[in-house]
C-alpha cells in the first residue's frame, strides 16, 4: 500500500465558548493517495466544509478550534506546525477553491495580479516570466484571449469564468493537493458540467490530488474515485465510488442515493429522507442518524456504532447492516 | 481593449459629474441669497442693527446695491460671486477677495496638515482595533474614539495651548508664521488638536469597515493562497476598506474645515474662519457674504473630489 | 456551505413589539457599567440645571473687582474669572442653556424634518424633487458649518440659536423620514387604505407617521449630544448664547480671552461639556441598538 498524500486522523473541531462547546466535526478520518481524488458528501451542517477548512487551518479562531486529531501531509502533522509556517503550505502544497466564485475574488485587484500574487508568494520568479505563467494558466483553464484579460477585474467575468480564474489561481504553483469546496454549487448546470470537466482534465494533466466537497453525489462521482459520507460531523461511510453506488451499507448513504433523480425515473416524487439534520453537537449518545433511520434498533440509541469493514474498500458505521453482513464485517479500530 | 472602453466611459462619467456641480453651485448661491437678502426682511437693519441711523442704513443699501429690484439683485449677486467679485469690506474698504486670498492659504494649510495627521494616526488605530477585536487594544481604541466624539475641539485646543505654548513654551501662542518651517511650527498644535478628533472618527470607521471586509470570502481566498497576515490585512483588507473610508475621509475633511473656525480663534491664527467670525462681530456684511460663499464652494468642491477619488479607488465604477 | 451557515441554526433574535422594546431598553441601560455611568451623569446634569438657583453659591452675573482671577479656593471652588464672577456658579447656570438647547432643538428639528420628509416621500413629484435636492445639498454641509453660516446671517441670541441648531438638523431628519415613508408607502395596508378611500391626512397621521417613528426617535436621541456640542461651539465663537448670560461655550471663550488669568474656567466648563456629551452619546447608542437594530453597527 502506498503512503497517503494526506491522512486525516480522528479530527474534531469545536465552535463556541470553551465552557459549552459545540462539536461540529467529531472523529473524522480519511486518506487521499498521491494524485488520487476523494470526495466528501453530506448535507449542509454535516461538517464537511469545516473539515476541509481544517486541513489548511483556515478556521477562524475564535469561535472555532481544532481540539483533537492529526492532519498528516506527506507524513508531517500540519497541526504540529507553528502557525507562521502554514502560509508556506497554503497555495504551494495544498490549494483551495471555494463555493462562491462571485465573492471569492478580490474586487479591487485585476485577475492577473491575483493569480500573479499566488506565484509571488511562493516562487522567486521575475515579473515577465510570471506574467507568461499567468497567461499560460488562464489558457489552460479555458479563458479566451488570456493575455487581453489579464488586466480585467473580477466583476467583468461571469460566474463560470470566475471559477475558472479561481482554479487557475489555485493550480498556478502546481500544488500536490487541490481542495475544492462545493466548486460548482453556485453555477448554472451547463457551466457546472464544464467546470467539472475542466477539473477532471487538469487532474490528469497536472497530476494533482483532489479533495472535492459537495452535497451532490453525482458531482463527486464525476471526478473522484473514493467517497467519504459525512453526517452530523461524523464519517458514516467510506468507500470507492463503485461500491457506494452498487452496494451502499449505511442507511443514510442509501437515502442519499435514492434522492438522486434518474433519467428512467417513473416515481411521482423524489425520495426524501424524513426529518432533518440534527443541530450540530446535539446528539450526545448513540448514532446521530437514529432519529431518521428506517433500520434502527434499540442499540443504535445507546451506542455510537464504530466503523465496520465491508470488504477491502468499504467501511460504514451501522450496527444493523454490519450485523446483516455478519461474517464479512469486522470492526475497524479508530 | 479595456483602457479604450474604460477610458471613454470614465471620461463621460467625469464630465457628467462636473456638469452636475454647476446647478449645485447655482443652488448654493440661491440659498445664500435667500438667507442673506430675503429672510431677514430688511438686510440693512439685520446687518447694521436696530441702533443704526437712517443715513447709515441708506448708505449701506447704496453700497450693497439693495435698492435695486430683487431679481436684479439676484442676478448681480450670482454674477458677482461667479466672477469672484465679493465687493469691499464695510470696515476698512479692503477688497473682500484680497482678504480671502490672504486668509485662505492658512485655512487650507491647517486642514491639510490636520487631515494628514488625523488619517495617518486614525487608520493604524483602526487596524490595531480590528486585528485585536475585543482585546485590550480594541477597548483602548474604543475609549479613545468615545472621548474623541465627545470632547469639543476648541476645548482640546485650549488645553494644548495652555500646556504646550503657555506653560512649556514649545509652540508659539498665536499667529500664522512666515516661511515654511515657521509656518509648520505655528500650524502644529492647531493641526494636532483637529487631528486627534479626526483620528477618533477615522479609527472607528476603519475598524468597522475592516471587520466587515475581514468577513468576506476573498480574504479567505487570500489566506488560502498563502498570503501572510500583514499582506492579508493591508493588501486585501485595507485596500477594500478604502471604499467606505473614502466617504468617511471626505466627510472628515469637511468637518475639519468647520472645526478650523473655532481652532483659528483658539490659536489666534489667520484664516477664513477667523475672518468670518470677526466679520460677524463687526457686522461686516460684505465679508460675511464672501466667507459664507467661500465655505459653500469648498463643500461642493470637496464633495466633487470625493467622487473623483471614488473612481480611482473602486474599479467597479472606473471600468464599465 | 460556509462557517456562517453552519451557525445560522442558532435562534435568531425576534423583533419584539413596542412594550417589550421598552423593557429591553431598560435592561440594556442598566446592565452595563458604562451606561449606568452615563445615566448618572445625565441625572446630575438635569438636576443641576433644574435647581440651578438653589445650588449655585453665588449670582453668576455678580461682578466684583476685589476678587478677579482667583484660583480655586474654599470660597470659590473653581475660582473666579476676569470680572470676579464665580466660575462654578456660572457653570451651574450654564447647564440650563445646554439642557434647553440639547432637548428643544432635536425635537423641533424632528418635527420640521418629518413633515418635509413625509410630504416629499408621500406625494412625490416636483415637490419631492425640490425638497430632495435642497436636503441633499444641505446634507453635504457639516452641521457645525451650516450652523455657523446661518448664525453668521442671523446673529446670536436665544431664539436665533434655537433656529440655527434646528435648521442644521432638519435635513438629516427629512432624509430619514422620506426614505421611511417611501418604504411604508409600499406596504399593502397603505395601498388598501387608499383603495377604500381613506382620506390622505388620516393615512399620513394614522398609518405613515407611527410606522416611521422608530428611526426618527433614534435620530433624535443621537442628536441630543450633537445639539449640546453645537450650542457650546456657537457660544464659544460668540454667535450663540450672548454674554453676560453664562453658557459652557462662552465660559471657555472668556477663559481664552484671559489666558494669563486662571485656566480653571476652561478646564471646568470643557470637562462638563465632554462628560455630558459622552453620556448622551452612550445612551443614544443604546437606544439605537435596541429600537433600530438595522442601522446599528
Amino acid at each position: 500500500m502506498t503512503v497517503p498524500l494526506l491522512k486525516v486522523d480522528n479530527l474534531a473541531v469545536e465552535f463556541g465558548p470553551k465552557a459549552n462547546p459545540i462539536r461540529v466535526v467529531d472523529g473524522v478520518s480519511f486518506e487521499i493517495p498521491p494524485a488520487g481524488a476523494v470526495g466528501i458528501v453530506g448535507e449542509s451542517g454535516s461538517g464537511k466544509s469545516i473539515t476541509s477548512l481544517s486541513i489548511l487551518r483556515l478556521i477562524s479562531e475564535p469561535p472555532g478550534r481544532i481540539v483533537q486529531g492529526r492532519i498528516e501531509f506527506n507524513g508531517v502533522n500540519l497541526l504540529d506546525l507553528p502557525r507562521s509556517e502554514m502560509p508556506d503550505i497554503r497555495g504551494r502544497d495544498i490549494a483551495m477553491i471555494f463555493q462562491e466564485p462571485m465573492s471569492s475574488l478580490n474586487p479591487v485587484m485585476t485577475i492577473g495580479d491575483q493569480i500573479g500574487e499566488a506565484i509571488k508568494l511562493h516562487e522567486d520568479m521575475p515579473g515577465e516570466k510570471r506574467r507568461e505563467r499567468v497567461i499560460e494558466m488562464l489558457r489552460l483553464v479555458g479563458i479566451p484571449d488570456p493575455a487581453g484579460r489579464l488586466d480585467s477585474y473580477p466583476h467583468q467575468f461571469s460566474g463560470g469564468m470566475r471559477q475558472r480564474v479561481m482554479i487557475a489561481m489555485a493550480l498556478v504553483c502546481n500544488p500536490k493537493l487541490l481542495i475544492a469546496d462545493e466548486p460548482t454549487t453556485a453555477l448554472d448546470v451547463t457551466i457546472q458540467a464544464q467546470v467539472l470537466d475542466l477539473m477532471h482534465k487538469l487532474r490528469r494533466t497536472l497530476n494533482t490530488a483532489v479533495l472535492l466537497i459537495s452535497h451532490d453525489l453525482g458531482v463527486i462521482a464525476d471526478v473522484c474515485e473514493r467517497v467519504v459520507v459525512m453526517y452530523a460531523g461524523r464519517v458514516v461511510e467510506e468507500a470507492d465510488i463503485r461500491s457506494i453506488f452498487r452496494n451502499p451499507q449505511h442507511p443514510y448513504t442509501r437515502g442519499l442515493l435514492q434522492s438522486i433523480p434518474k433519467l428512467d425515473d417513473d416515481r411521482d416524487r423524489l425520495y426524501q429522507i424524513p426529518g432533518s439534520v440534527p443541530l450540530a453537537g446535539s446528539v450526545k449518545k448513540g448514532c446521530p442518524f437514529y432519529q431518521r433511520c428506517s433500520l434502527r434498533i434499540d442499540k443504535c440509541a445507546q451506542e455510537m456504532p464504530p466503523m465496520f469493514s465491508f470488504g477491502p474498500d468499504q467501511r460504514a458505521a451501522c450496527w444493523v447492516t454490519a450485523g446483516q453482513a455478519d461474517a464479512k464485517a469486522k470492526e475497524v479500530a479508530l | 481593449m479595456r483602457d479604450l472602453g474604460g477610458g471613454k466611459t470614465m471620461a463621460r462619467y467625469l464630465l457628467l459629474r462636473l456638469a452636475d456641480a454647476v446647478p449645485t453651485i447655482l443652488l448654493v448661491l440661491t440659498l445664500v441669497f435667500i438667507a442673506m437678502r430675503i429672510l431677514p426682511g430688511d438686510p440693512a437693519i439685520a446687518a447694521l442693527g436696530d441702533m443704526a441711523t437712517p443715513e447709515q442704513l441708506e448708505l449701506f443699501r447704496e453700497k450693497m446695491g439693495l435698492n435695486a429690484p430683487l431679481w436684479l439683485q439676484y442676478i448681480n449677486f450670482v454674477w458677482g460671486m461667479l466672477t469672484l467679485d465679493f465687493g469691499r469690506s464695510l470696515m476698512n474698504n479692503q477688497s473682500v477677495l484680497a482678504l480671502i486670498a490672504y486668509n485662505l492659504p492658512y485655512t487650507i494649510e491647517l486642514t491639510i496638515v490636520a487631515m494628514i495627521l488625523g488619517v495617518g494616526f486614525g487608520i493604524p488605530l483602526g487596524v490595531l482595533a480590528a486585528t485585536h477585536r475585543n482585546k485590550a487594544a480594541d477597548n483602548a481604541v474604543r475609549g479613545f474614539s468615545l472621548l474623541g466624539y465627545a470632547v469639543p475641539d476648541f476645548y482640546l485646543g485650549a488645553l494644548l495651548l495652555i500646556t504646550f505654548s503657555l506653560n512649556l513654551g514649545w509652540f508659539p501662542i498665536n499667529g500664522g508664521g512666515e516661511g515654511f518651517f515657521d509656518r509648520m511650527h505655528h500650524v502644529f498644535l492647531p493641526a494636532v488638536t483637529l487631528a486627534l478628533v479626526k483620528a477618533a472618527f477615522i479609527g472607528r470607521l476603519t475598524r468597522t469597515s475592516l471587520l466587515e471586509v475581514f468577513g468576506k470570502d476573498y480574504i479567505r481566498t487570500a489566506r488560502a493562497k498563502g498570503a501572510r497576515e500583514p499582506r492579508v490585512i493591508y493588501r486585501h483588507g485595507l485596500r477594500n476598506a478604502l471604499l467606505p473610508l473614502t466617504t468617511g475621509i471626505g466627510l472628515s475633511t469637511l468637518a475639519t474645515l468647520s472645526g478650523s473656525v473655532a481652532i483659528e480663534l483658539v490659536f489666534n491664527r489667520p484664516g477664513i474662519g477667523k475672518l468670518l467670525i470677526s466679520a460677524i462681530s463687526e457686522r461686516d456684511y460684505a465679508v460675511i457674504q464672501g466667507g459664507v460663499v467661500i465655505f459653500s464652494l469648498f463643500v461642493v468642491l470637496i464633495n466633487l473630489l470625493m467622487d473623483l477619488v471614488y473612481i480611482v479607488v473602486d474599479p467597479r465604477i472606473r471600468v464599465q | 456551505m460556509t462557517v456562517a451557515t453552519e451557525h445560522s441554526q442558532l435562534p435568531a433574535p425576534s423583533l419584539a413589539p413596542e412594550p417589550k422594546a421598552l423593557s429591553r431598553l431598560a435592561y440594556a441601560l442598566f446592565s452595563r457599567p458604562s451606561t449606568i455611568f452615563a445615566l448618572a451623569v445625565v441625572l446630575i446634569f438635569v438636576t443641576v440645571a433644574v435647581f440651578a438657583p438653589f445650588l449655585a453659591p453665588y449670582d453668576p452675573l455678580a461682578q466684583s473687582i476685589l476678587k478677579i482671577n482667583r484660583l480655586p479656593s474654599a470660597a470659590n471652588w473653581l475660582g473666579t474669572d476676569q470680572f470676579g464672577r464665580d466660575v462654578l456658579s456660572r457653570m451651574i447656570y450654564g447647564s440650563r442653556n445646554s439642557l434647553i438647547f440639547g432637548l428643544v432643538s432635536p425635537v423641533l428639528a424632528a418635527i420640521c424634518g418629518t413633515i418635509l420628509g413625509v410630504v416629499a416621500g408621500y406625494f412625490g413629484g416636483v415637490v419631492d424633487r425640490i425638497i430632495s435636492r435642497v436636503v441633499d445639498l444641505l446634507l453635504a454641509f457639516p452641521e457645525l458649518l451650516l450652523a455657523i453660516m446661518i448664525a453668521a446671517v442671523l446673529g446670536g441670541g436665544f431664539w436665533n440659536v434655537i433656529a440655527v441648531i434646528t435648521v442644521a438638523f432638519v435635513p438629516g431628519f427629512a432624509r430619514v423620514a422620506r426614505a421611511s415613508t417611501l418604504a411604508v408607502k409600499q406596504e399593502p395596508y397603505i395601498e388598501a387604505a387608499i383603495a377604500v378611500g381613506v382620506r390622505t391626512p388620516v393615512i399620513i397621521f394614522r398609518h405613515v407617521i407611527p410606522n416611521i417613528a422608530a428611526p426618527i426617535v433614534v435620530l433624535m436621541t443621537l442628536w441630543v449630544a450633537s445639539a449640546i456640542r453645537l450650542e457650546a461651539s456657537l457660544s464659544f465663537l460668540g454667535i450663540g448664547t450672548q454674554p453676560p448670560n453664562p453658557s459652557w461655550g462662552n465660559i471657555i471663550r472668556d477663559g481664552l480671552n484671559n489666558l494669563f488669568g486662571s485656566p480653571w474656567p476652561i478646564i471646568g466648563a470643557g470637562f462638563a461639556i465632554t462628560c455630558v456629551v459622552l453620556s448622551f452619546n452612550l445612551l443614544g447608542d443604546v437606544v439605537r441598538d435596541v429600537l433600530d437594530p438595522e442601522i446599528s453597527e
